[in-house]
This record gives C-alpha cells, sequence and structure tokens, in this order.
C-alpha cells in the first residue's frame, strides 16, 4: 500500500497549488532568461504505479534530456526537468543567439547552458515552495542526461521506489509555442518528505 | 508466431518459446534474464532496487533483487522450466546522472548490479553474460528460442550477449 493513495482531496489541492506557482515562478524565470513568452498548463498531479510510469509519459524509448536537481534540507525533494530533444536543441539555439534550427549535436557547452536553465528554473520554483512551507530547500547543482526516457525516468524514481509502489509526481507543462518548445517539469518528494511539506502547510488529513 | 511481451519497471513475467520478453529504458534498473534451455521457457524481471530489506515496506515483489529473482524462478518452475538449468544475463545498472555531492541515489545501479550477481550466486544460477554500468541506457529483448539477449541503445549502438 502506498501512503500517496491515502492523499485526501485537500492534501491534493494544496499540493497542486503549490505546484501552480512554483511553476508559475519557474516559468516567468524561463521566460526572462529566453526573452520568449513561455506558457504553462495547471499542475497535474500524477499518483501511478512504477509499471506504468513510463507510457504515462510517452513511451520509454524516446529520446529526451533530463534535468536533474536533488535538494538537501528538512524535506528533500528532486526536481526533474524533461525536454524531447528537439526542444533542448531549439532552447540551445535561442540561449546561445543562434539562427533556430543550428544545433544539432549538444556539445560540452551546450549541455551547461541547459544545466543553467535548470538552475534558474528549479530555483524560482524551490523559492516558492520554500515561502509557502516556511521549510529549505538547498537545490545541487543540476546534472543532466540526454537518453531514454525511461532511463531517466527509472534512475529518479529508484529513490521514491523505497517508499512505496506508486510515484507521485506533480507535473507542469512549459511551452514556447512560436519556437515549438515543450516541456514537463516534475517534482518527487522524498520519503517523510511529503508528510513534512504537507504539515507546514497545515493540511496533514 | 513469436509475440512481444513488454515488462513495465518493477514488474516480471516469464514466457514459452517462440515469445520475446522485452523491457525499455532501463536506466539504473536492471534487466535480469533467466532461461531454460531444454524447455526454452524464459523470464524477465525489470529490478529497481537492490534489497527488500532496506525498505520500509516490500509490498511488490518484483521491485527488488532479492525477491523479485526468487520469484521469477518460481514462475518459470510453474511453467515447466528446471531450477538446475537455469542460466542468466542481465544488463542495465547504469549511472545516467553525475553528481559531485556523492549522493548514494547516483550509485544505485551499481548497487543494483551488485544485488544481482549476489542473489544470483545465491540461487546458484549461473551468469552467462552481462551489459551493466555505463551512463547511458538501454532497451533489452530476450528471445526464449535462442536465449539471446538483443540491447538498444541511443549512444553506444546495439549489441548481443
Amino acid at each position: 500500500m502506498s501512503a500517496f493513495l491515502e492523499l485526501t482531496e485537500s492534501q491534493l489541492d494544496a499540493l497542486r497549488e503549490i505546484g501552480t506557482i512554483g511553476a508559475g515562478n519557474g516559468a516567468t524565470a524561463l521566460s526572462v532568461m529566453m526573452g520568449k513568452r513561455i506558457h504553462m498548463t495547471v499542475p497535474e498531479i500524477k499518483i501511478i504505479p512504477f509499471t506504468e510510469v513510463t507510457e504515462a509519459l510517452g513511451g520509454a524509448e524516446q529520446v529526451v534530456a533530463g534535468l536533474f536537481t536533488t535538494t538537501t534540507g528538512e524535506a528533500p525533494c528532486n526536481i526533474l526537468f524533461v525536454l524531447p530533444i528537439e526542444s533542448a536543441r531549439v532552447l540551445v539555439d535561442i540561449l546561445m543567439g543562434r539562427p533556430l534550427g543550428t544545433t544539432a549535436e549538444l556539445d560540452a557547452l551546450d549541455k551547461s547552458a541547459l544545466a543553467e536553465v535548470a538552475n534558474v528554473v528549479s530555483g524560482a520554483y524551490l523559492n516558492s515552495l520554500s515561502g509557502f512551507t516556511k521549510l529549505d530547500f538547498i537545490p545541487s547543482v543540476p546534472a543532466i542526461a540526454i537518453d531514454m526516457a525511461g532511463a531517466i525516468l527509472d534512475t529518479v524514481l529508484a529513490q521514491a521506489g523505497t517508499i512505496g509502489d506508486h510515484a507521485l509526481l506533480l507535473e507542469t507543462e512549459f511551452s514556447a509555442i512560436k519556437e515549438k518548445i515543450t516541456g514537463q517539469f516534475f517534482l518527487l518528494p522524498e520519503q517523510g518528505s511529503l508528510e513534512k511539506i504537507l504539515e507546514s502547510l497545515g493540511v496533514t488529513g | 508466431m513469436a509475440k512481444i511481451i513488454k515488462i513495465g519497471m518493477a514488474d516480471l513475467n516469464v514466457a514459452n518459446c517462440p515469445d520475446i520478453l522485452q523491457t525499455a529504458g532501463l536506466g539504473s534498473c536492471v534487466g535480469v534474464c533467466l532461461w531454460d534451455s531444454i524447455t526454452k521457457i524464459g523470464g524477465l524481471a525489470h529490478i529497481m532496487l537492490p534489497y527488500s530489506t532496506q525498505a520500509r515496506s516490500v509490498g511488490n515483489e518484483a521491485k527488488f533483487a532479492d525477491t523479485a529473482i526468487p520469484l521469477l524462478v518460481k514462475q518459470m518452475e510453474n511453467l515447466g522450466a528446471l531450477r538446475q538449468r537455469l542460466v542468466a544475463k542481465i544488463a542495465g545498472g547504469a549511472q545516467m546522472f553525475s553528481f559531485y555531492s556523492g549522493n548514494d541515489i547516483m550509485r544505485i545501479g551499481e548497487r543494483n548490479a551488485e544485488a544481482v550477481k549476489e542473489t544470483l550466486a545465491k540461487l546458484k544460477i549461473k551468469l552467462l553474460a552481462e551489459d551493466v554500468g555505463g551512463n547511458y541506457g538501454r532497451t533489452i529483448e530476450f528471445y526464449t528460442e535462442t536465449g539471446k539477449l538483443y540491447i538498444r541503445t541511443i549512444n553506444v549502438g546495439e549489441k548481443i550477449i
């Protein structure tokens, strides 16, 4: 039995709310960084069995750029920013001031530019989370992997795997419509962190 | 006509010849394939974590090396495989991300592979071949007809073990 399945409607609402504001801050930071308008969807809370996770995210073998940040502090969480490889290339074009469609293979500098995006977006997200909960979230330097979506996710979820058989993904989709960039942003609380976050928000039951 | 049987994360399944067992996008997880060459019965587990003893609750036995492999053996025996004939091939256990912090999760691929090997040794199942480690994802297909394991990656090509 997974603790995630026992969340009440008001706890889910509270999580969705911090997701909305956190991701909103992230999207604003990204808009400023890129000089482009970034749209975002209302966050969705996905509580899914591990066996179904990769299918829920559009197929295990899809090539994506995964930008992964862990946090330390009272309520450790992981943040995963996933961009389809085509979107990652366009994003790099914009960040590096190249004409759209120029970047083919991502070199070390391109990857570090993407890591910087993750840094800024995660930082903005965590700031709002911190503001709500009064908990400190100290982010790591983001790590990047360009590979199969399934391989990136199974590594990130292995950590949540000790909790139960389900993953809780607070997912927000980003897009820059004109530039055809899409991406997903996931917040994954570690063991015990979800309880602390909910407690700090005053929604324990 | 061979069927392809897909196996998700923290899941396992068994098959008769000529069916093919597949699991896509192994990162730090390890795919364990067992085979009985006489009955041509095969099994595949997509293992996520090393030991069930370190978890708060076990729940799904297919998730951990130490519980998934015995469960897979049992299901294969139910189909008619002989335990003494089983051999193993494994793939996965990558380190997808590198951090400077020495965070333990980053070693999880390595720990998964170690736990799989220990469990196989304990069950006296011979490990015939392995393709573990590295920093890339793998999709694997295990052919019950031949016992061959096909491994696909995005960046480092294909391989058969």
